[in-house]
Parts: C-alpha cells; structure tokens; sequence
C-alpha cells in the first residue's frame, strides 16, 4: 500500500527525520494560511501516488486521456519542464498570495503525467511547505531486500533524479549497506554512510541521526519502502527530506490499523478496488482485450506471456489463488467483464491447493448469474479434474474447451479476434 | 536417488485446519509417511488415523518426525516455523502464503547455523515421485518418476512443466518449489546445486520470474559448476514494469528484474531458454536429446 508524501512525512518526522516545514492543505485559503506561517516563500505540491509530479500538467476532466497521449507520444512535450516549473502538479510561491493561486490552480484538477496512465488522477489534497534553498542534492532509502535477507540501505551524492539512471550511468555511485537484522541499527551505520556520502561533522551527525530515523520507521511501519528524493543539504546547513515515499507491505497491514485508514481507493484502478473488494486480491488492469482468470501468480504471468505469443494482448493478470468458493470465480468473471474491452476469456486452471471441481462450478454459476456474452475458453487440469469435466460436460454450456497451454492462449485469441 | 524428501521422510503437519488436513490426506493417499500433526487445542486426539500434538517438541520426541509441512495462516507461520526450528527438524517446508516480510527477516536470521533447511513460504512444496514423498500442495498424479529435477518460484507453474514432461514420458526425480516471496528459506541457486549434487538428478529445470536476482545468481553457478543439461523459462517476460504481479517478489525494478535480462545470464551460463511456458517440455526432450540423455 502506498502513501502519500504528507502521510509520508508525517511518519518520518515522528521517527526523528528532519523534513523541510509544512502542512497539506484542501483548500485554497488553507494552502494560503500555511504560506503566510512559513513565511510566504513556499512550494504548493499536488498529493497524488504517481511520480512526475512537476512535469505533468493539470487538465479537466474529459482533457486527461489527450494529455497523456501528448505527454507518452511526444518527448518534447515532457521535456524541458524541470521540478518547480509553473504549469505542472508542483509550484513555487514567492508569497501566501501566490501560494492560494496556486492551491485553486491545481485542487479539484486531473494532474496527468507519464505516471498516472490515460485517466490521470483528481488532486485532493496539496502539500505547502517551505521553499528549499538546496546546495546539494542526495538520495537515500530503505528497502526489505530478498539477497540480504533484511533491511538495505541504499544512498548516493547524486539525488535528485531518478536513481535508475544514476545506477545504470553511474553503477559505483550508488552505496548498498545492510542493517544486521539481529544488532539492529548501530553508531556505525551512520557514521559509514555519512562518510561514504561524503559529509562530515555536523552535517555527517545529521545525516546518521536521519537515517536511522528512516530505519525506525520502515520497522514501525513494516514498510517494504522508504525513500527520499532528493535528501537536500540546505544552504543554511540543515540535512532535510525534500519529498518521501514510504509504502507498507500489503501482509502486514493487519497489524497496524492506524495506518490502513491512510489507504486512499481513489488513487487505485477503479477495477482493482471493485475486485478487492469482491475478495479478488490478485488482480491488476491491463490494457488488451483478453481478460484472464488463472490459479497462482507464476501460472497467470505465464498465461499472458503465451497470449502474446500467440498474437493477442490480456486484459488484466488475476491470481484466483485459492479457491473454496465458486463464488470468488463469478466475482472475478464479473469484475473482468466490467471492462469493455474484453473480447474473451480464458479460463487457466492447474489444481493443487486450488480444486478443478469449484472452479468449473463457479463458471457454470456465472453464466447462471449473469449474462455472458463474450467467448469463455476453459482449459483445466490437476486436482478432482473428473469431477471439474463433469459439471462443465453436464452444463451444456457453450465453453471453449482447451486441454494444452498454448492451444489454450491460441483459442483465446481467435476467439477475441473474431469477436472484435 | 532424490533430494530433501524421500522413503525416509516421516512427515509432520502444522496447521490442520480445512486446507492442512486436506492436502494430508492426499499425501496419506498419495503413499506419504506421516506421522504426527500439530493442533494447539485437540493433542490426544487422531485426524485420519494421525496422531495429534499440541506442539511439536512433543510430536518430534514421540514419533520420530523429521520433515515438517507448515498451513498455519500468516499472522502464526513465523512463530510455527521456529518452532519447527527449535525442535531441530532438519527440513520445514512453508506453504502459507501472505507472512509479512519482515516475520522472514526474523525466521532467516534464525535459520543460520540451526540445521533446519527452510523450504518456503508461499510455496507449493516438495515432491519425489520414484518414492512417493508428497511434502506439499501439488496435484500427485501428474507426476512421474525419473532424472529430471525442477526448480520453481511459482507453484502452478511447477506442475504445468510437470505435465509437460510427464505427457513426454520424460519423470522427475525431485521437484521443488522454493517460493514467490523476497524472502525465502532457500533460494533457487540453492536449490539447483542440491540437484546438481544428486546422482539421481541427471538434468534441470528452473522456473524463475520477474524481480530480484535470483536468476542471476543461478546463472553465476550453473556456468561454473553444472553439467548437467539446464532448461530455463522465466515467467513475466510480458508484464508491465513496477507493477506486483501477485508474488511479493515479481516487481520489476532495476535491470536485474527484467525477463529479458534474467534470460540473458541464463544463455550466457549455457542454459537451454524456453521463450514460452508451453515449450519447457519440449525444449528438455531436446536437450536431453543433444546430451544423448535420451
């Protein structure tokens, strides 16, 4: 689960990280309080998940899918806007004036950038807060690292831009240091980054207390992330977040209940959140036109790889998992059907937790239940296969049988092809 | 000849609730030792004519176990495992899918140096055909006893290359799943160097995805120390980038994560690479063909 940057900060100050000031606003008069309390000279920061913030552009509505068509289509479109530019989702104010013009320049529009897909995201909420006067940038994050078995820090001097880039152009910039899960956090990680950071003293002090701030709160929050960028080192001395990312590992969630209020739907696929809440927790909107329902995460990446092999597109990858009601397979069908896009169906199923016989009940049911108007091509195999075959044969349903992966992939996609 | 499980395995179930009890019968069924399972209120009693403890201390000193499967939900899995841990039970094999990360970190950390070998979580299991050892989830009868061993990250996927390889006549001497997690109690390079080590294994596949390095890792072994002909299918090729495609492990970020690199490493360790989940069989029988295995 994702938060956004105010809740974000939010949860590094209490944890010790020093974070520039400021407060998030949903009004315009709000966003002009603030300003006049930080002293007027602030930046207005539109609170939505999606990165490229500063280089999108807000739009109504009905404009968002032609904007991300200008922004995908054309680079010049997305380049030559820098962080702090005037017409994008981030905003530099030189007064509480400026800052409340540019809160109601950006509240209640679609910011649209090469993050947020074709639909864009509506702007609730922005974050005021004080203007950083930066003399060098740094990137530094926290991460739960499968090599190390734990926590991975990961830092480089050269913050400030996507560290992909950096780590491709620039590998040896890039600092990786474990945290011994069983010592916990020691003096000596901080003073080992700080050097290798290249700030000393003062500033070196700062930077140690930061990061071991960063690595409470990925413990207290069970994050799988945490990240600032840019860490900034101000002109007047101080080491401070500039922006934060943290996001929570979606198993852990259960035991902390104070932060899945923090959840906001509105930034996730409409789709997706109509399939949680069905109890459809594996499933991700893609843009082709075959909807797919298959057993285990492996199998449905496999299932879509073999559908564009054989020339077709999925609409979505959807992990049943484990299935001891047929009605999760009618919630999953419906919520793949709510796409209009979606030409046909394929079924892939490969019992071993999961068993054929509820699987092929729950497809039978779904026709029961609703109408179906669209190709289903069924391919099942593995545990209580006899008793799956028989439901299905006794159905007299007009399914598209598959017994192989690829003759499966390949049904489909005639079958969408014909349809569209 | 075989690896982890065998004739020799006397199995323990932790967690026998709908799912556990289940999936035990099916291994009863399938020609499985067990021996014991663990239910924290219902000790003294029998389920399937297995005796049930209350903890696993006791099951291991009355009835020998030495592999334990593990279906306790998510939020108990950790403390199950180092239980298992602390009765020193040299192998556990976790199916419960959903453990916070940072529960593994602890489990990990407490796994050096105890002699357990973790199998797991969020995995399909173990399986030995030629002995009818069934530690796991997976459908037993598409299983078919010989030289080939298979390693997976995903569970369904172990059982599509299975059939695949089954309908080719073509057995498997021990097949692992060692799990869709980032953090888990053997890694796939781990895993491949058991089989590389077992003289019943002559040949491997391994099943990887998107995410992590895992697959980089084992190409670094296999170029320096298999001979055994290697089949490779990476999962995901097609998946959009930073999205989570269900396993915890399977998000593209960074090079390393990205199919088209993994499968790179793998070629470039002399692994025969399958583009499509559909040709693993196909693409073993013809390398087992090329090595004059077949």
């Amino acid at each position: 689960m994702k938060l956004h940057e105010y809740q974000a900060r939010d949860i590094l100050a209490q944890n010790g990280v020093a974070v520039t000031r400021g407060s998030v606003a949903s009004t315009p008069a709000e966003a002009r309080r603030i300003a006049e309390e930080l002293g007027g000279k602030v930046v207005v920061k539109a609170q939505i998940h999606a990165g490229g913030r500063g280089k999108g552009r807000l739009v109504s509505a009905s404009e968002t899918a032609a904007m991300y068509q200008a922004l995908t289509t054309d680079a010049a479109n997305n380049s030559g806007q820098v962080r702090g530019a005037r017409v994008g989702g981030v905003r530099l104010a030189d007064s509480a004036a400026e800052a409340e013009a540019a809160a109601a320049a950006i509240l209640g529009k679609y910011l649209v950038s090469i993050q947020t897909g074709h639909e864009g995201k509506l702007v609730k909420n922005v974050l005021v807060a004080e203007q950083a006067d930066i003399a060098k940038e740094y990137y530094l994050s926290i991460i739960v690292d499968g090599t190390v078995g734990g926590h991975l820090i990961i830092a480089s001097a050269e913050g400030g831009q996507e560290i992909e880039a950096v780590a491709a152009t620039n590998p040896d910039a890039i600092i990786r240091m474990p945290v011994n899960p069983v010592s916990g956090w020691q003096p000596y990680v901080g003073r080992t980054l700080a050097q290798r950071l290249g700030l000393a003293g003062d500033q070196g002090d700062q930077v140690a207390k930061l990061a071991q701030g960063l690595y409470k709160a990925a413990l207290a929050t069970d994050a799988s992330l945490v990240e600032i960028n840019p860490l900034a080192l101000l002109a007047d001395g101080r080491v401070a977040a500039v922006d934060a990312k943290l996001t929570i590992d979606d198993n852990a969630i259960y035991r902390h209940k104070d932060l899945e209020a923090l959840r906001d739907k509105d930034e996730e696929d409409p789709l997706e959140v109509m399939a949680q809440d069905l109890g459809v927790a594996n499933f991700i909107k893609l843009d082709g036109n075959i909807g797919c329902v298959v057993n285990g995460a492996g199998l449905a990446m496999a299932t879509m790889d073999t559908i564009k092999l054989a020339g077709g597109e999925p609409a979505n990858f959807l992990d049943i998992g484990t299935v001891n009601d047929p009605q999760r397979v009618v919630s999953a069908l419906k919520v793949i059907l709510e796409d209009p896009s979606v030409k046909a169906i394929l079924v892939n199923i490969f019992g071993g937790m999961a068993r054929v016989d509820i699987i092929a009940q729950g497809v039978v049911d779904a026709h029961r239940q609703m109408k179906i108007d669209v190709p289903v091509v069924v391919r099942l195999i593995g545990t209580n296969l006899a008793e799956g075959e028989k439901l299905i044969e006794e159905s007299k349903l007009p399914l598209i049988r598959a017994t192989g992966l690829a003759e499966a992939a390949k049904k489909a996609v005639q079958a969408a092809n014909h349809a569209a | 000849m075989a690896v982890l499980v065998d004739q020799n395995t006397r199995l323990l179930v932790q967690g026998i609730g709908t799912e556990g009890a289940n999936h035990m019968r099916r291994s009863i069924a399938y020609g499985t030792n067990v021996v014991a399972a663990i239910h924290p209120r219902r000790g003294g009693e029998q389920q399937d004519g297995v005796p049930i403890f209350t903890t696993v201390d006791h099951a291991v000193r009355d009835t020998g176990a030495n592999v334990s499967i593990i279906f306790v939900p998510a939020p108990g899995a950790a403390d199950a495992i180092l239980e298992a841990t602390a009765a020193k039970i040299p192998l556990v094999v976790c199916i419960t899918e959903g453990i916070p990360v940072l529960d593994m970190v602890t489990v990990k950390r407490a796994l050096l140096g105890s002699g357990t070998t973790l199998i797991g979580p969020n995995c399909p299991g173990v399986i030995t055909p030629g002995t009818k050892t069934r530690v796991g989830i997976m459908p037993g009868d598409v299983f078919l006893p010989g030289g080939v061993g298979v390693v997976s990250r995903s569970g369904t996927l172990v059982y599509e290359v299975v059939a695949q390889l089954t309908d080719l006549g073509i057995g498997q001497s021990t097949c692992i799943g060692v799990g869709g997690d980032p953090i888990i109690g053997t890694r796939q390079v781990e895993a491949i160097r058991m089989l590389n080590e077992d003289p019943g294994t002559k040949a491997i596949v391994m099943v990887g995805e998107i995410g992590g390095s895992a697959e980089q890792e084992a190409a670094v072994y296999i170029k320096e120390k298999v001979k055994k002909p290697v089949v490779a299918f990476i999962a995901g090729a097609t998946a959009p980038a930073g999205r989570r495609m269900g396993h915890a492990g399977a998000i593209i970020s960074g090079e390393d994560g990205k199919a088209e690199n993994k499968k790179a490493a793998l070629r470039a360790a002399g692994a025969y690479v399958s583009d499509s989940p559909a040709e693993i069989g196909s693409t073993m029988k013809r390398a087992l063909q090329e090595r004059g295995l077949l």
